[in-house]
């Protein structure tokens, strides 16, 4: 009998190729992504190894394990995200008038914005806190795994192109002020003024690898789960519910939902069509 | 016995009657899950879009969630601006990923993820529209062994994303609208309402 020395479809290679590569990451970075649904990570690899020029996933794999420098811009990839102010106006709309009334009987609030990528979600909780008059007793913790996106975050610069987008979210999420009064044009960007980035606390944390590290009253961790497969999914939610106090809210993307995880009974829904849960037990 | 178990269908201009049309023609007990992406903005409102299918289809039609179970017999609409994806191990997932093609969700996305987790199991059908959103999907399709069904252009509303399809990926039937629900049902064949999942 002679060996059939092809391989069955480049597809079933390519998912191979991966599997190595995602192993070779996790053993040389730490950074473990073996757990993320793997349909858009292969799309953000191969848009890597193209613009690196290389052939292959396997080669790919050379460059990240040779060459730190491709490690870090492979890992930009992994985490460069769409985000934009006040992103589903209905759910800041909601948080206003579900969630705002509890914190008021805080005397010190501590938010946890999970997988905050390049700030824009952490700026707008703490614009809707400040019209509440919350925002100065309030600590946001806005964490992602990625130290450059966090280092934009921190600049507080966002494209003045976008300021027409935003102001109609905010204006559509509640907002009673002028959007502008927010921030100064400066050059193509809007900076955002400092008093709003004053209580915010900007840190590298990976919610697969990392530990729970504080006790929060409310935890932002919106479209960053959907990222994951079911079992990553139970295991990051595990950090968040330890992370939680009792009675503390926890909001998660829209089109996510806790129902069928390991969690799904320790809470009961704020507003469910919002994704706003409360922590029962 | 049936080989097909999973149909991703994209549209654009023109996809929301063209969808209806294809919808509306398939039987109670059609035989595999069906996966939808159509371009459009934030309007319709997903649960709109849906109704509006689900009152022309037998079928029940669903907007995705995020690791929602692929059901056979379900239609599964991609919500507006998410990317909609199959994985191996019959789920869903959803990106908030670029815009592809400026657009969200992407049909190249979806019939990306669909070859790869489904390869020679899947159907692909490109429908109506204005833009070559598709074409490399459907190619990726046919090259994992995959079917690849293209509307007749001639009968499409806008012919630019049929002809685009079968200029990049060529086709296994080129054929009219009203000819690829009775297509489909060939391809996917049709299972006892009984031997169907319904969660
Ligand atoms: C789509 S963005 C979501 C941004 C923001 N939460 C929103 O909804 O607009 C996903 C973010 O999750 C981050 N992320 C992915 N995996 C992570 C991990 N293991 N730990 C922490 N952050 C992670 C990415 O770096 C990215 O910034």
């Amino acid at each position: 009998m002679t060996a059939d020395w092809t391989v069955r479809g480049t597809a079933d290679v390519e998912s191979l190729e991966i599997a190595l590569l995602l192993e070779a990451v996790y053993q040389a970075y730490g950074y473990d992504f073996r757990g993320y649904s793997r349909g858009s990570l292969r799309r953000r690899l191969v848009r890597r190894m193209e613009v690196e020029g290389l052939k292959s996933l396997s080669a790919l794999q050379e460059c990240v394990l040779h060459d730190p420098a491709c490690m870090k811009r492979l890992l930009l990839d992994l985490s460069v995200n769409v985000s934009s102010m006040f992103r589903d106006p209905s759910f800041y709309l909601a948080f206003r008038t579900k969630v705002v009334p509890l914190l008021r009987t805080y005397p010190f609030v501590r938010v946890w914005n999970a997988g905050c990528s390049t700030g824009e979600e952490a700026y707008s909780m703490a614009i809707l806190l400040r019209e509440h008059d919350l925002y100065d007793r309030t600590r946001i913790y806005a964490t992602d795994m990625n130290q450059t996106v966090l280092d934009q975050a921190r600049a507080g610069a966002f494209p003045l192109g976008k300021m027409q987008e935003y102001t109609s979210n905010y204006i559509r999420a509640g907002g009673t002020r002028a959007f502008s009064e927010y921030y100064v044009a400066n050059g193509r960007n809007a900076r955002f003024d400092s008093v709003l980035s004053d209580n915010i606390v900007f840190a590298e944390h990976n919610l697969v690898t990392d530990r729970s590290f504080n006790e929060f009253h409310v935890i932002l961790c919106r479209n960053v789960m959907i990222y994951f497969d079911r079992s990553l999914q139970d295991h990051v939610l595990g950090l968040l519910h330890e992370s939680l106090t009792t009675l503390g809210v926890l909001a998660i993307g829209l089109k996510e939902s806790l129902e069928f995880t390991s969690h799904a009974d320790c809470y009961e829904a704020l507003d469910s069509s919002q994704r706003l849960y409360r922590r029962v037990r | 016995m049936t080989t097909h178990e999973l149909v991703v269908m994209g549209a654009s201009w023109g996809g929301l009657a063209a969808l209806g049309l294809v919808l509306s023609g398939l039987p109670r007990d059609f035989g595999a899950a069906i996966a939808v992406a159509q371009h459009r903005g934030v309007e319709p409102a997903d649960a709109v879009l849906a109704d509006a299918l689900a009152r022309k289809s037998a079928l029940p039609v669903r907007e995705v969630h995020d690791k929602d179970p692929i059901v056979p017999g379900w239609v599964h609409m991609a919500p507006s601006d998410y990317h909609l994806l199959v994985e191996r191990g019959g789920t869903f997932a959803l990106s908030t990923d670029p815009r592809e093609q400026y657009s969200r969700p992407s049909i190249d996305v979806l019939f990306e993820s669909a070859a790869d987790a489904y390869a020679s199991r899947v159907v692909g059908v490109i429908l109506t529209g204005a833009n070559p959103d598709g074409a490399a999907g459907l190619a990726r399709i046919r090259r994992r062994g995959g079917f690849a069904v293209v509307q007749d252009p001639a009968t499409a509303d806008r012919a630019a994303m049929p002809e685009a399809a079968m200029a990049r990926a060529g086709a296994d039937e080129v054929v009219a609208l009203s000819e690829i629900a009775p297509l489909l049902t060939r391809l996917c064949g049709r299972v006892p309402a009984t031997e169907q999942a319904r969660p």
